[in-house]
């Protein structure tokens, strides 16, 4: 397990040096210069040069990915040309709403997709396993701004049980952040609980034709019983592929819900960043979101080997 | 009173009749052996005795265990009876464990579930019970997981789980088809020792005339859902009243008839020259630096097939003969020795394969699996002609195809079907078709008619001789069925941890095995004569 663990950091490692070795470049090639932006179209060549030296920009290409590297290993990602603040101090504003959003959505999507998929496919075929269907197949075809719109009009205008956009902040206490997240992470979830039951539903099913589920029953275990000891752990590994990539998505991929709920997230700052040249963000937070997937899939491959005694010996 | 009465038993699955009128009977300490081809219905009826069956199934008639009726008793008593009172065991045990669970946890589950032991208590049963079924702690503590044991140490913890709380019954669903010879024999032994020290009876369901003849008290014999036969198996082997009952007994040991003046052939011509040949295997890194271990699974074999000889590879599974194969076939590069294909040498780099695989072709096991079903026969058998430079087209191709189809005893109008609508035994012959169509000099027959029930076997093997006859194509029969091997093959081969321990004529070979090895796989695949003979023996004195 240690040298299991041991490979795939090293292995994490590598990944992330290429990727950010990748993204570097992409942004070198992009056409745009964030000084003349940064200054407008009708800015003197010498204010122009004043500003790209005091950034950094005449420097040669390889030191500058050095610097960038250098400066993140210690926490600092430099200062973004548009806000011109510390991308380290807007990243963690934004992460600080992203992250928990993210979280909350997850646990959402888990807590409605296990035991939606668990009994869809216990009563295969029944009216239950119909109607978990049929509102899976309805919630991976709404597009979730539209359904963030209608869960405003309802709980904010018509009820008035949340506040129709914004962030309370987490000075306001807990119980306040987590109520300005809800209406965005209930709009988040719901595509991805309906894929996740479906997986959920088509995994435990395949697990149930085995031939050892065959066999708890002829030791005398009921139907029920078997599907918890037997079926359920073993249909959990591409269940646990799919959250891991849902992760991925919640985090970096909330951008229109964070638009429709104005709330100050990652996406926001990804997406107004591009549009303002601020490349010097827009790497670090594109940097930032694969570290985050990397580090989720090395999650979900360590969860594997928990579930799977067989893996743990191939490795 | 019997322990278990079966009568006038009926079993429907939608409109489908599966099983009709079934009677049967098991005592203590009786061993029932139910015989039958596929779908002859011998698992639904051990199926409807634990009433595991399909959703849709209904089930009539009576199924009486001791004073207990089973047709009609609730969910929740049938499950204080299964795995308390009536036993099972499967046919797979590769994947009758449950993966995610040690061993001992899995039997002292049976355990837990009927007795109300703690957890610890059942453990302790569970270890007593491993032991009792060849299994000791030194090599098998609880802890360990399924996929650590060969698939005979699986089917022993199988067992267990099965006999954990002494059962009445014990139902063994082909408990052996999955293992090799020397196994089974393992396995069939314990279970007759199980028999003995528990007095418990046991309904052993086979296809295999052999195995039942040697264990059973009593056999019955099912076809398409009924019982044609049945009786104390001595008495049924002799007189036989119901024709399938013979036609089963003589397409086991049937031996197909070799015409030795078929066709004007050079057979001293070697079609196939294999000389040092070694296939090694990497084996995956313990460590993220060390260095990849070897595994040789091929260690300097060589041998010769000459033109219109058929000959056959045994040994069991793990052996090497299925690499041997791969590598004969240019799929996999060897790592030493050289193959000479009707005088065309295979280069070191494989270039020029296709030379080499246009004069071999392969039909492999699974009559299911190797087909890409949404294709037509014409277009599955025609495939090979991808290997020559002037495949035929137009009539003379449609003709090539209709003319293979013949040779293997189909229809030329078949051509335009499907796949689906074939049989397995049917499906065995268009792969057949398939390795035919371009005239290779040689055909390697993987496990061929393993799958198939005696009889459709029986006609395999029958067309298999007729072509090797017919047309002088040599055959290499690869399998671990002893019996079959010795009645088609002119010459075999014995092969064990990738390399050929004893080879020469068939009948000398089995008659009189040289090498430790083969008489041990020869003593532990007996036919049903030789058992039948011993067992007469047996009852005399």
């Amino acid at each position: 397990m240690t040298s299991f663990l041991f490979g795939r950091i090293v292995s994490m490692a590598i990944s992330l040096l290429v990727a950010s070795i990748i993204i570097f470049a992409i942004l070198e090639i992009l056409p745009g210069d964030p000084a003349q932006f940064m200054l407008g179209v009708n800015a003197q060549p010498d204010t122009l040069q004043a500003l790209r030296t005091q950034l950094g920009l005449d420097q040669p290409v390889i030191l500058r990915y050095f610097s960038w590297m250098a400066g993140m290993l210690h926490g600092d990602f430099g200062i973004s040309y548009t806000y011109r603040s510390p991308v380290t101090e807007l990243v963690l504003q934004r992460v600080a709403v992203s992250a928990p959003l993210a979280l909350y959505a997850l646990t959402l999507t888990i807590l409605v997709a296990f035991p939606a998929g668990i009994i869809a496919a216990a009563r295969r075929n029944s009216a239950t396993d119909l109607t978990v269907m049929g509102a899976t197949q309805i919630g991976v075809a709404v597009p979730n701004f539209w359904f963030a719109i209608i869960l405003m009009w309802v709980f904010a205008v018509t009820l008035h049980w949340f506040s129709a956009g914004g962030f309370a902040g987490w000075n306001k206490g807990f119980f306040e952040g987590i109520k300005s997240l809800t209406l965005p992470a209930i709009a988040l979830a719901l595509p991805q609980a309906s894929i996740l039951a479906r997986v959920m539903r088509s995994s435990l099913l395949d697990t149930l034709g085995e031939d050892y589920i065959r066999t708890a029953r002829a030791k005398g275990l009921s139907q029920n019983k078997t599907l918890w000891r037997h079926a359920v752990r073993n249909a959990l590994i591409p269940v646990l592929t799919i959250v891991g990539l849902q992760f991925s998505f919640l985090l970096a991929g909330a951008i229109i819900i964070e638009n429709v709920f104005y709330l100050p997230g990652l996406g926001r700052l990804i997406f107004q960043g591009i549009t303002q040249r601020d490349l010097i963000t827009v790497k670090s937070v594109v940097m930032l979101l694969v570290f985050a997937v990397i580090f989720v899939n090395f999650l979900v491959e360590v969860a594997y080997v928990l579930i799977d005694p067989r893996l743990r010996h191939q490795r | 009173m019997s322990l278990l009465a079966i009568k006038n038993l009926t079993l429907g699955i939608g409109r489908t009749p599966i099983l009709r009128d079934i009677d049967l009977e098991v005592d203590e300490g009786e061993i029932l052996g139910i015989i039958g081809e596929s779908g002859s219905g011998k698992s639904m009826t051990a199926l409807s005795i634990l009433r595991l069956l399909p959703h849709a199934a209904e089930l009539g008639g009576s199924i009486r265990f001791e004073d207990m009726e089973i047709v009609g008793r609730s969910e929740a008593e049938m499950c204080s009876l299964r795995g308390n009172e009536i036993g099972m065991i499967f046919q797979e045990p590769m994947t009758a464990l449950n993966p995610v669970k040690t061993i001992g946890d899995q039997v002292a589950e049976t355990v837990m579930i009927h007795s109300g032991k703690s957890r610890a208590e059942a453990r302790v049963i569970a270890r007593e019970t491993l032991n009792r079924v060849g299994l000791p702690e030194e090599q098998f503590p609880l802890g360990r997981y399924p996929h650590e044991l060969s698939g005979g140490q699986r089917q022993r913890v199988v067992i267990a789980m099965a006999i954990a709380l002494r059962p009445r019954l014990l139902i063994a669903d082909e408990p052996t088809t999955a293992l090799d010879v020397t196994t089974q024999a393992q396995i069939l032994d314990l279970l007759k020792k199980l028999v003995n020290e528990d007095g418990m009876a046991l309904i052993f369901i086979t296809h295999d005339l052999a195995v039942v003849a040697d264990l059973a008290d009593r056999i019955a014999i099912m076809q398409q859902g009924e019982v044609v036969e049945q009786g104390e198996t001595l008495s049924v082997f002799e007189t036989m009243h119901h024709p399938y009952t013979k036609a089963l007994f003589s397409a086991s040991q049937h031996v197909p008839e070799r015409k030795v003046h078929g066709v004007d052939l050079d057979r001293s011509h070697a079609v196939v020259r294999v000389n040092g040949m070694v296939r090694d295997y990497r084996l995956p890194r313990k460590s993220l630096f060390a260095a990849p271990g070897q595994f040789r699974a091929v260690n300097n074999v060589s041998f010769t097939i000459r033109r219109g000889e058929n000959v056959g590879l045994v040994g069991e599974s793990g052996c090497g003969k299925s690499t041997l194969t791969r590598a004969l076939l240019a799929l996999e590069r060897m790592q030493g020795g050289h193959v000479e294909v009707d005088g065309v040498v295979l280069a070191e780099d494989a270039a020029n394969s296709r030379d080499i695989r246009r004069k071999m072709q392969v039909v492999f096991q699974d009559p299911y699996g190797s087909f890409n079903p949404r294709h037509k026969v014409e277009r599955l058998v025609a495939e090979p002609f991808h290997l020559l430079d002037d495949a035929p087209q137009g009539a003379d191709r449609r003709h090539a195809i209709e003319a293979a189809l013949e040779e293997v005893g189909l229809l030329a109008s078949d051509a335009h079907k499907f796949i689906h609508e074939f049989s397995g035994g049917q499906r065995q012959r268009i792969a057949i078709a398939r390795a035919l169509i371009i005239k290779p000099s040689l055909i390697i027959l993987d496990e061929a008619v393993s799958a198939l029930d005696v009889s459709i076997r029986a006609q395999i093997l029958d067309l298999l001789t007729d072509l090797s006859d017919r047309l002088g194509i040599s055959f290499l029969f690869i399998s671990h069925d002893l019996s079959v091997v010795r009645s088609i093959t002119d010459r075999v081969m014995v092969m064990q941890r990738g390399e050929i321990i004893e080879e020469g004529e068939t009948e000398s070979v089995f008659a009189n095995p040289q090498h430790p090895y083969t008489q041990k796989l020869v003593a532990a695949s007996p036919s049903v004569e030789h058992v039948l003979a011993a067992r007469r023996q047996r009852q005399a004195t």
